[in-house]
């Protein structure tokens, strides 16, 4: 805990980075298990899982 | 369904009334255990919100009671059907889109026009490019002047709209007994009853009851307002051909195929929206808990304050003041 406070919290400059950086993977991680729940729930109904009969 | 919301009414407003009839009693009693003035402004909020409960209480149990023997209106309201992209999280299914998209080229088209539609709306949802491409190159588009000023017809490309069957409206009233075809494409969400309405609509004809004045040239469907609807019914067992062998082209199916290509016609982004619910429930619950901490950390300090009278403070105060008066 302190060690993250002193390095990354102290400072606004470095806090500013760190929430960009942690904005960037969180949105990232949110984006992937999204749409990996949404394919599951809707297997078969996607455009993605019927356009190899068609291509 | 009117039925239903009266039935409702009726036991909201009665328990209305229990509850204000317990907030009276309580109100009665009350007033032998508070003191002073406080006791009469208690007893006259009281007063006047069981008053006010009980108006609310009368008057519903007085419309519900009206609303419950009127007939409802004049058609049948469909049946809720189980579509598969009825769930929370559930996208519209693109095969049966694919397969409405035929049935709407070739039993629907001739007469209904889905003008906000383009070829290349259709691709990347129930066909490849080079499909819409076949399918835009079998209609001809009069197009717009070329250099020497001449109106020419050419064959269609992915970036027209589907075409229209009658130039204007009055040639769609003329060709139709008066009634004009309406355009299809928002026709899901512009009528009360959405996908559920369209399939009892074209599932529902049947033989008139007796007694039933219909005008010639209309045909009687209990779904529509009024019951007599100027387009016969055109979806029965095999009325298209499936390519897929494995889905049989009965009446139900075709219906409900066409159906969930208007759906997604009116609501093309029906898919991220869902995709969004999903998104939209983990970072929202993040942020309510994170919200929530920061709220109860910061009023913390005011929420425990403790506030004390002490006599002898009081005394204390007066004579220190009284002592500066006189010195004074």
């Amino acid at each position: 805990m302190k060690v993250i406070y002193n390095t990354l919290f102290k400072r606004t400059s470095t806090y500013a980075v760190a929430i960009m950086a942690s904005a960037f993977f969180f949105e990232r991680a949110i984006d992937v298990s999204a749409n990996m729940i949404f394919d599951t729930v809707n297997k078969g109904k996607l455009w993605k899982d019927i356009k190899g009969k068609y291509e | 369904m009117r039925l239903n919301m009266a039935s409702k009414f009726v036991n909201f407003g009665s328990k209305l009334f229990k509850s204000s009839k317990n907030l009276l009693s309580s109100a009665y009693a009350k007033r032998s255990s508070s003191s002073g003035s406080a006791r009469k402004w208690i007893g006259a909020r009281q007063k006047l919100l069981t008053f006010g409960a009980l108006t609310g209480a009368t008057g519903l149990l007085m419309y519900a009671m009206d609303a419950s023997v009127d007939a409802s209106s004049d058609n049948v309201h469909p049946a809720k059907q189980l579509w598969p992209h009825k769930g929370l999280l559930t996208a519209i299914d693109k095969e049966s889109v694919r397969r409405g998209y035929q049935v709407y080229k070739e039993v629907c088209s001739s007469c209904h026009s889905l003008q906000y539609i383009a070829y290349r709306n259709l691709v990347g949802v129930c066909m490849t490019e080079s499909e819409a491409k076949a399918e835009a190159e079998g209609i001809t588009v009069h197009d717009g002047p070329d250099e020497d000023g001449n109106y020419f017809d050419r064959p269609g490309k992915l970036s027209d709209y589907m075409p229209m069957p009658y130039p204007n409206e009055e040639a769609g009233r003329a060709a139709n007994n008066g009634a004009y075809p309406p355009d299809l494409s928002y026709i899901v969400s512009a009528r009360k009853g959405g996908e559920d309405y369209i399939f009892a609509l074209l599932t529902g004809y049947c033989d008139p009851p007796a007694g039933f004045a219909l005008r010639d040239g209309l045909y009687f469907n209990p779904y529509f307002s009024g019951g007599a609807i100027a387009m016969g019914q055109l979806i029965s067992n095999e009325s298209v051909t499936y390519a897929d062998a494995d889905v049989a082209p009965s009446a139900s199916q075709i219906a409900k195929d066409v159906t969930t290509f208007l759906c997604w016609t009116s609501e093309p982004d029906y898919d991220i929206r869902k995709l969004l619910v999903i998104k939209v429930f983990i970072i929202s619950s993040f942020l309510i808990a994170l919200t929530y901490y920061i709220k109860r950390l910061k009023w913390s300090s005011l929420k425990t304050r403790k506030i004390f009278y002490l006599p002898e403070i009081q005394e204390n105060a007066k004579k220190a003041a009284e002592g500066a008066k006189n010195s004074k």
